[in-house]
């Protein structure tokens, strides 16, 4: 393809998959097919299994896709991360390793960043790697690991180095997860689900190979990694409904969606499930508390313009014009839409909201919005961190005075005593 | 603003002469410039952040409008002209000395004798009353009751039997004014006993325009406010460096932000017909009021002591902020009207 237009690119798309798409073949199969094509991510340089597409004409590719039923690649949330992050900095001999088994889905991979002692701050990371011969040794503790559980490797944040300041110190390393010195044990949450996990460390080895770059260059790496998990974080919850259809390739299909969506069952709830607070003011009577309405008023008028602001940064992103802050604010805001929500079904709800489970409104769906939305002003970037960026980025304040940053790590105070 | 009138009239001139924006949503048959209520709320963010001092509100946005809704063919040929150029000013006199907004609590009665309408009764919080050349009044048909047999008049502003008091007010940003009317002759402006639709129209449009205005003020306080912050030194630092200010001012930015897509999206709404507008009106005109007078009292807690100056700027936002809360219904009451246009 010499130079690209929707309508070369909806051609070149439509003929290649009534050439080869086939149901009948078996996931793995039909994705190295399509992988080999270069249309399973066209936006993916040439030289690995991509076109060069401009993103602007992803749009068309996927409408080619829909319009056939066509299964893509494995989109798997922390798998696309890993190859995201391997795409951008990784040798042509990892490329050559991981990338095309995460397209297929035979490898899972998980994100192991965050620490039982460093959250907001994940720079702070304690986890130690030690290089020994042809390997690093693993030490320490992740947490908050996604479908770690299933997963065959992991992107890792380790520090390789405690006597440089504490950015400088980290490295990234792509860690076999099905070995003894990894343990993965599951984490309950205050709602009951155990969507994450906590991951331990005891001597565990990562072939020397498997570092992406060079020692120190960990940081830089991960924020290509948490670049793309914003730039994704909507994209892999609104993950289409595999089909109903009975041939072989969308069984394998939904199989591998049930395992891969099963963590995110309670997000709807996490949100503050909004679209319901009407309809249960009204089952229950309470439409007719002018206190009720009031509350009710309020959340609604604070849901419709969050969701409206979103549109305006949307709009001004396809217009291709610089985005305002109206682009920096959907996440804080979803925190308060959730707050809101949880208070007004709880008026709603009244003494019921002490009862939990099938003895609860709605099978226990108003039980689970009541104990889940604190997760949201808290996960991917807590409101106080994003109070930060709002106000040093959008509202141009200056950073508060750091004394963490200028000295070996070693000599900056941290959790582990 | 420290006169009765309020404004400097050459700034009236300009605004009207020379930048047409007291013709903007006018009809172009009317004399005006033919854009819609989006545009018209352009003007009132702007003017809202400048904190302007002139009779726009009062004349364009609810004169004019309540002409363009109700008026007859002859009647807006007559009386549009004028007010787009900026050489009437008109005003709308509709609450009364109970403060009430909704059509049924009109009392003010019409009287029709002799093919001659008189009107006897009192309005209150009428914008720019004092100085209007032309009141565009609601009332009643002596037995009429709630939204039955309400009509539109218009009457001069010098008109026999009409006194006009200019009002103390806390915002001296807008001059209000009570009119009481003794026996005053009124010419009926559009259908007899058919204003409530017209009115709610316009109603409608002013709460758009007002919530657009708002969210103007309070834009212009937080950026003066931070400005303030990153400037004003305590504890060898800025205090724009500490946290505390730090998220307070990107709560206010977030408020702010949620404000404008609401009053953005009500004015989209009135200009395509949108059934849903007079919910998206109280839904804009709430969200934008309870931003306002939050980011005012944000924005004088930043200042910090200078922020209860008279001497500083802050207080006249404030009080901008607080008369803006109330007028055209407080928040209350139009998250109640949100819920009953919404079938809750």
């Amino acid at each position: 393809m010499i130079e690209f237009n929707e309508e070369s690119v909806r051609g070149e798309v439509r003929a290649w998959l009534e050439a080869n798409w086939d149901p009948h073949l078996s996931l793995v199969a039909w994705r190295n097919l399509l992988v080999d094509s270069g249309w399973g991510v066209p936006n993916w340089p040439k030289a690995w299994y991509g076109h060069d597409l401009p993103l602007a004409l992803m749009p068309v590719v996927e409408e080619e896709f829909e319009q056939l039923g066509v299964v893509g690649v494995a989109r798997k949330g922390s798998s696309s991360l890993a190859a995201a992050t391997i795409l951008a900095h990784g040798s042509d001999a990892q490329k050559e390793k991981f990338l095309r088994r995460i397209l297929t889905g035979e490898d899972a991979w998980c994100q192991l960043f965050s620490e039982p002692g460093s959250g907001s701050d994940l720079a702070g990371a304690t986890t130690r790697a030690v290089l020994n011969g042809d390997h690093y040794v693993i030490n320490g503790q992740k947490v908050w690991n996604t479908s770690a559980h299933h997963a065959d490797y992991g992107i890792l944040l380790a520090r390789t180095n405690v006597d440089v300041p504490k950015h400088q110190g980290l490295s990234y390393f792509l860690i076999p997860m099905r070995q003894p010195g990894v343990e993965v044990r599951p984490l309950r949450q205050m709602n009951g689900h155990a969507s994450f996990n906590e991951v331990f460390f005891a001597d565990a080895q990562v072939p020397r190979e498997f570092m992406l770059e060079n020692e120190g260059d960990g940081w830089k790496i991960a924020t290509t990694t948490l670049m793309h998990e914003r730039r994704y974080a909507d994209s892999m919850r609104r993950e289409v409904k595999p089909s109903e259809r009975p041939e072989r390739i969308y069984r394998e299909e939904a199989e591998e969606a049930a395992i891969a969506l099963e963590p995110y069952t309670w997000y709807p709830q996490r949100a503050g499930r909004v679209d319901l607070v009407i309809e249960r003011a009204k089952a229950t009577g309470r439409n007719t508390d002018p206190v009720v309405r009031q509350e009710i008023a309020k959340l609604m008028s604070m849901a419709r313009c969050a969701e409206w602001t979103g549109r305006r940064a949307r709009v001004a992103q396809e217009q291709g014009r610089q985005p305002g802050p109206e682009g920096s604010l959907g996440k804080l805001a979803s925190s308060y839409v959730a707050r809101a929500a949880n208070r007004v079904h709880t008026m709603i709800t009244g003494t019921d909201a002490m009862l939990t489970g099938d003895d609860s409104p709605m099978d226990g769906v108003i039980a689970e919005i009541l104990v889940s939305t604190p997760a949201i002003s808290i996960a991917g970037g807590t409101d106080e961190i994003q109070k930060n960026i709002i106000s040093e980025r959008v509202l141009k304040m200056p950073k508060e005075t750091r004394i963490d940053t200028d000295v070996p790590f070693r000599d900056v105070l941290n959790n582990t005593g | 603003m420290e006169t009765d009138i309020g404004y400097d009239a050459d700034v009236w001139r300009q605004m009207s002469r020379d930048l047409g924006l007291t013709a903007i949503h006018i009809p172009e048959s009317y004399g005006g410039q033919g854009f819609g209520v989006s545009e018209l709320a352009i003007a009132t963010e702007e003017m809202g952040r400048a904190l302007l001092c002139a009779p726009y509100f009062a004349s364009t946005v609810m004169g004019a409008t309540a002409i363009m809704k109700a008026g007859l063919e002859d009647q807006k040929q007559t009386l549009l002209p004028g007010i787009a150029a900026g050489e009437v000013i008109a005003t709308l006199a509709f609450t009364e000395e109970h403060g009430r907004w909704e059509a049924e609590a009109v009392a003010m009665t019409a009287t029709h004798e002799d093919g001659k309408y008189v009107l006897n009764g009192a309005k209150s919080f009428v914008l720019d009353g004092q100085s209007a050349d032309l009141v565009v009044v609601v009332a009643r048909r002596p037995d009429s009751k709630g939204t039955d047999g309400l009509s539109f008049f218009t009457v001069a502003g010098h008109a026999a039997g009409l006194e006009r008091v200019l009002l103390k007010s806390t915002d001296p940003t807008r001059k209000l004014a009570k009119l009481t009317f003794s026996n005053v002759e009124a010419v009926l402006l559009g259908e007899e006993d058919n204003a409530a639709g017209p009115l709610r129209d316009t109603l409608d449009i002013a709460a758009i325009c007002l919530a657009n205005e708002m969210v103007g003020g309070a834009e212009r306080l937080l950026e003066d406010a931070v400005a303030y912050a990153n400037m004003r030194v305590q504890f060898g630092r800025p205090i724009a460096s500490f946290q505390s200010l730090k998220h307070k001012a990107a709560d206010m930015l977030m408020e702010v932000e949620l404000a404008k897509s609401g009053a953005y999206y009500a004015a989209a709404a009135a200009d395509e017909g949108d059934e849903d507008v007079s919910a998206l009106a109280s839904l804009a005109k709430a969200s934008a009021a309870d931003t306002y007078m939050q980011t005012a009292i944000h924005a004088v807690q930043i200042h910090g002591g200078i922020g209860f100056t008279w001497e500083n700027d802050t207080h006249l936002w404030f009080k901008r902020a607080k008369s803006s809360e109330v007028f055209l219904g407080g928040s209350d009451y139009h998250r109640e009207r949100l819920m009953q246009e919404w079938d809750v």
